[in-house]
């Protein structure tokens, strides 16, 4: 913050966008109780437990798996979660040997039907810029280490693509259902910057 | 185009991963005014994420000028842009409710009115 900064600046983005609520409803072309719900999907019902349900079927049904890396929107749909952000999500998998990491070097693309709103962090320049430079070491600043061996690719998100990673299953999972794998998964797995852990 | 989808309780994520959506109100209601318009068949999606982008280029080209990164002040301003080029709103007509909306009373907002809070200001000169 500049020390001109102070509540007045913190004020106007939220007094600017109430006058453009107010100017867009008073002229019927938003509905205040439509954005209502709006927000409240992404707040409380679209998030990346929806991307755990999908890569955990993945993870034990090998035809589902097959068709996910063929075309991730379509099966990703099968589970019911379609909308917007998610015309054109592509599955990358992650190996032993190969690790995908997501990134929108642009501005903020993300596959919202299976993760929600994207984090601060993945909006943020820093992470934008520097992963694209130097993965290894954003990914092990993030906590991630990988082997020298390991090979990382940067999958950068446009309006024609998403990415989605389907992360590696760990070791000492094989007894799990898909039912007990779900709560393993989380966000970052699915973004590329962690692993999934055995509990 | 969005589609109903299951809930397995409140635990849900985006929170269960730790970190709140929005850091605040006025930050939900630029997403939701932004998809919301979308949906309603005001702006092609694609045309709103060339304005952002353009917006976000702008910021990183303009680091000097100290601004901090607010992600969705450049949100915001990218849905004026596309608004104002389609000549849907004027820039001036936002600043001057603005303006109006910095002079209510203290305290207005917060229970005073009850069910009037919607309409408290509708009289108010601008």
């Amino acid at each position: 913050m500049t020390p001109t900064s102070g509540p007045d600046d913190r004020l106007a983005p939220a007094l600017r966008t109430e006058a453009l609520e107010q100017l867009l409803t008073e002229r019927g072309l938003i509905d205040p109780a439509a954005m209502d719900a709006i927000i409240a999907t992404y707040e409380t019902q679209v998030g990346p437990l929806n991307g755990a349900k999908v890569v955990a079927r993945a993870w034990t049904d090998p035809q589902y798996k097959s068709r996910l890396l063929q075309d991730g929107t379509a099966a990703i749909a099968e589970l019911g979660f379609t909308g917007p952000q998610g015309e054109h999500i592509v599955v990358v998998e992650n190996t032993p040997t190969t690790h995908n990491v997501v990134v929108c070097t642009l501005c903020s693309c993300y596959p919202w039907p299976v993760l929600g709103l994207p984090p601060s962090w993945y909006k943020d320049p820093a992470y934008r810029s520097r992963v694209v430079r130097e993965p290894r070491a954003v990914l092990s600043e993030m906590g991630l280490d990988l082997a020298d061996g390991v090979r990382i690719t940067v999958r950068d998100s446009t309006s024609e693509v998403r990415w989605l990673v389907l992360p590696e299953r760990p070791a000492g999972t094989e007894h799990l259902t898909e039912e007990e794998l779900v709560p393993l998964v989380t966000r970052d797995a699915m973004v590329g910057v962690a692993k999934v852990t055995a509990p | 185009m969005t589609a109903p989808l299951d809930v397995d309780g409140p635990a849900a994520p985006p929170r269960s991963n730790g970190e709140l959506v929005f850091a605040e109100p006025w930050e939900s209601r630029a997403f939701g005014m932004a998809v919301g318009l979308h949906e309603a068949g005001a702006f092609a999606w694609p045309r709103f994420q060339a304005a952002l982008i353009a917006r976000i280029r702008a910021w990183e080209d303009g680091r000097a000028a100290n601004e901090p990164w607010d992600y969705y002040r450049l949100w915001l301003a990218a849905l004026e842009d596309v608004l104002t080029e389609q000549d849907v709103i004027r820039a001036d007509e936002v600043t001057t409710r603005a303006r109006s909306l910095a002079a209510r009373p203290a305290g207005h907002d917060h229970g005073d009115h009850g069910d009037h809070g919607d309409h408290h200001d509708h009289d108010r000169p601008r």
